[in-house]
């Protein structure tokens, strides 16, 4: 299976804030969850993947291609949605579309009409009388339109209802069912990425924690709960997350055999990806 | 076909998966030569990743159970009813040492086992 998307040994360095040795893979056919806390660097990956902003080091290869020297043919493979669009306020969504649709060879206009009416968007509409969901619902229908074969975005549900959200994850999940694509978005609504992810991407202060397979982390990892009066150093320390109250504990574990072992009635359940994220990168208490 | 998927059981969720499938292989719910659903909708379906379907497939592929034709789709085979035979007989097996465990748990011998055994297989 070849990989969509590679980076490797990115780094970027601003003055309070660096990207450090950045490396993860998008395979073919993969949605991949980029999840991270607020000024983790997500945006600043997605720019610097997109050759948006600069980079000291790094490779970036999309399709198999370097960025440099492709970056006209890769583009048009590309579709990017980002989370605070850059439209032009005053026109309306049909005038916005045809300054956007020259700049790609393969704009679809039959596709771009089928997810207006999708997303019941009336192209006459000013863009800035629209409500975020509906600019969010303008942006994927331009970025579905011209064919990508890969979709990029930076938190592209942040803000919307929970039932707009539900309809994007559904378009993503029908625009996957042609092969050899590939969707690679950051959000910080992790029950997003429960629901569609098939691999997942943590990033914390500019550094990759984990790149893996989705229901692979989860398997990996138990929410394990019982009586605090079973808990000794030795076990405590099997735990990348605890919480203990005089009612029982309750923590995140990589290490469920031992802990059987050690605790032969404790209660295993399947954690969520918010779980596994915050034992991570911590509760920030 | 119906999978569900337990948020309890210690079996990774490819396992869960695979071993729903080859129940309804060996009900006869899914018969040779059924096609089974393509890898992304499957995985959009029961809400899983699909390199988990991926790998369920490549798994029953391997056992004997699925067989993939390029271009056309992935099908269902019984083709091989000896190795099918065999995992029957391995799925009863595991079950009897279940029963063998509890029933040694709570001091209950072989022969008795072996009497309640007769008993209820006369009955069914």
């Amino acid at each position: 299976m070849d990989n969509i998307l590679e980076v490797t040994g990115l780094n970027k360095r601003y003055n309070k804030f660096s990207l450090t040795d950045v490396s993860f893979t998008l395979p073919e056919g993969c949605i991949t969850g980029f999840i991270g806390a607020n000024g983790a660097g997500k945006t600043t990956t997605i720019r610097a993947i997109l050759g948006i902003i600069g980079r000291e080091s790094g490779r970036i290869r999309i399709f198999g291609k370097d960025l440099e020297g492709n970056e006209r043919s890769l583009k048009n493979r590309i579709g990017v949605v980002f989370d605070d669009s850059y439209f032009y306020d005053e026109l309306s969504m049909a005038e916005m579309k045809s300054i956007v649709a020259p700049a790609y060879d393969k704009w679809c206009e039959a596709d771009y009409r089928m997810y207006m009416e999708l997303f019941k968007l009336d192209g006459k509409q000013t863009i800035s009388t629209l409500s975020k969901g509906m600019k969010m619902k303008f942006a994927l229908a331009l970025a579905l339109s011209h064919k990508a074969e890969l979709l990029i975005m930076d938190e592209p549900t942040s803000g919307l209802d929970p039932q707009i959200r539900s309809q994007i994850l559904d378009i993503l999940g029908e625009y996957m069912k042609k092969g050899g694509r590939g969707v690679f978005f950051s959000t910080h609504i992790i029950s997003d990425l429960d629901k569609i992810a098939d691999t997942i991407v943590l990033i914390d202060s500019g550094r990759i924690i984990l790149d893996c397979e989705k229901d692979v982390l989860v398997d990996r990892h138990r929410r394990v709960k019982g009586d605090i009066s079973w808990l000794d150093n030795e076990s405590r320390a099997m735990f990348l997350d605890l919480q203990a109250t005089d009612y029982g504990f309750s923590g995140i574990t990589a290490r469920l055999d031992e802990l059987r072992r050690r605790m032969p009635d404790i209660l295993a359940e399947r954690p969520d990806i918010e779980d596994i994220m915050l034992a991570y990168i911590g509760r920030g208490k | 076909m119906k999978v569900i998927i337990s948020n309890t059981s210690d079996q990774p969720l490819y396992q869960q998966i695979k071993e729903q499938m080859k129940e309804a292989i060996f009900s006869g719910e899914l018969r040779d030569g059924d096609p089974v659903p393509s890898i992304r909708n499957f995985a959009n379906d029961l809400k899983v990743s699909v390199l988990t379907i991926r790998r369920v497939y490549e798994e029953l592929e391997n056992e004997g159970f699925l067989s993939r034709q390029v271009g056309i789709g992935t099908f269902i085979s019984t083709g091989n009813l000896e190795l099918l035979r065999e995992s029957k007989r391995r799925v009863v097996e595991q079950k009897m040492a279940d029963m063998i465990k509890d029933a040694k748990a709570l001091g209950i011998p072989q022969e008795e086992l072996q009497e309640m055994m007769d008993i209820l297989y006369g009955e069914e």
